[in-house]
């Protein structure tokens, strides 16, 4: 690892000011992705600023119609949480199929989407759920928030604070882990709110994205045969050695089945 | 940079530079070599301790991060001759073979045991997951993770 300035600012202000004066800094919340970046020298910031001392970024708020997780807010804290689970199961679901126990201890809500791996798990859910991402400098809806490969709508300086997810009437994620990693080679959220369909799709392309395609069939037909036969274009799908895009456009398909399938036994 | 650390119950000031790690730390300059380092890229969980109770890999934090912290490594939780039952149990069930995944292993296995009332065979495995074992193809691990979890739910349900 490069050497380099620690900071840990106790508050929003001081965390700006620390940010502006540096030269190159970066935020740092439970570090999972960037401290491993940091020791391949895939990063090699001037300064780090620590938030986990800034307390507005804690706390989980559960509202009948909303869950409200800061965005310190670890895995395990998500996945554990009870009036949580009760009222958004598929949230500490999604939670609890992160990475593994001592990653999910330490990694948070706020650092996993500001990081925006396009292999991650919680973009599913925030773009399916239709979430507003709260900043310390405006209010993002989940639909303009993933950009590009590890890029969002967030400017360098700002900071997620909380992140406020409508409940649903159901939803269910289902993913299909790779093997090694557990990462998502696709994971996709199926969220029904009575009045519309929201899909969410992780893993597929660069970024997650909302599956309208998928949507537009399970509004007139909430059913996994409904999804069977989808189109699901693979312009612009990642290609690795883990799958092609032509197979990920096909997991789409059948995650995407496994999910509404899943919601629909849970309910019945 | 100095930072002050909590570690097995007492204090430690050392002078790190920011960019060391908590594992580092904890052997170079505690001298607590049971903490192993295997891959040092996250991956294996030979580094596993506790950080206010639950497990996380030492070699994915930084020193000064864990200032606030208290920390407990595998010397912290049981001697030779006090066994930590979760000690106990990896000897008991023959959960180890060459020994150098073993005190990440004991110490995820306690996080696990200590957060879930009632774990399966499916659930150990899933709990380990972020520790690897080359040696013992997991079967006598995921044996001496069990009779603690039975144990303990035994213990429960009789109080």
């Amino acid at each position: 690892m490069y050497s380099f300035q620690y900071h840990a600012p106790t508050s929003l202000a001081e965390a700006n000011t620390l940010f502006t004066q540096a030269d190159d800094p970066i935020y740092i919340a439970g570090g999972m992705t960037l401290i491993p970046s940091m020791k391949q020298r895939l990063a090699q910031p001037s300064d780090v600023i620590d938030l986990a001392a800034v307390d507005e970024l804690r706390g989980v708020t559960v509202n009948p119609d909303s869950v409200v997780v800061g965005a310190l807010t670890t895995h395990n804290q998500v996945a554990e949480h009870q009036a949580l689970g009760s009222i958004l199961p598929v949230l500490a679901k999604v939670a609890a199929g992160i990475g593994d126990n001592q990653v999910r201890n330490r990694g948070t809500l706020g650092g996993s989407l500001a990081n925006s791996d396009p292999a991650a798990d919680y973009p599913a859910a925030v773009v399916a759920l239709g979430a507003t991402l709260v900043t310390n400098q405006r209010r993002i809806h989940a639909d303009e928030f993933f950009v590009d490969l590890f890029e969002t709508a967030l400017s360098p300086n700002e900071i997620i604070l909380r992140v406020e997810f409508p409940v649903p009437q159901r939803a269910a994620y289902a993913k299909f882990a790779n093997q090694a990693s557990g990462y998502a080679v696709v994971g996709v959220l199926v969220a029904d709110f009575g009045d519309s369909i929201r899909v969410g799709v992780t893993g597929a392309g660069p970024c997650a994205f909302r599956g309208c395609g998928m949507e537009q069939l399970l509004q007139a037909d909430f059913s996994a045969g409904a999804l069977a036969n989808s189109e699901v274009p693979n312009a612009g799908f990642n290609s690795d050695m883990h799958a092609s895009a032509d197979y990920r456009a096909h997991l789409v398909r059948v995650m995407g089945q496994r999910a509404v399938q899943e919601l629909l036994e849970a309910g019945s | 940079m100095r930072i002050a650390l909590s570690v097995n119950g007492s204090v430690h000031e050392v002078d790190v530079p920011a960019h060391t790690l908590l594992v580092d730390v904890l052997r170079e300059h505690l001298g607590l070599t049971g903490t192993h380092v295997g891959c040092d890229t996250s991956q294996c969980g030979a580094c596993t301790v506790h950080a206010d109770g639950r497990a996380i890999k030492s070699c994915s934090l930084l020193a000064v991060q864990a200032q606030d912290m208290v920390i407990t490594t595998i010397e912290g939780i049981g001697d030779a001759d006090n066994l930590h039952p979760m000690q106990a149990s990896f000897r008991e069930h023959h959960g180890l073979q060459c020994g150098f995944c073993t005190p990440g292993m004991i110490m995820q296995a306690i996080d696990l045991v200590e957060n879930n009332s009632d774990l399966s065979n499916q659930g150990i495995r899933a709990g380990l997951k972020g520790n690897l074992c080359r040696c013992t193809g997991y079967h006598n691990i995921v044996r001496a993770v069990q009779a603690v979890a039975d144990q303990r739910k035994a213990q429960g349900t009789a109080e």
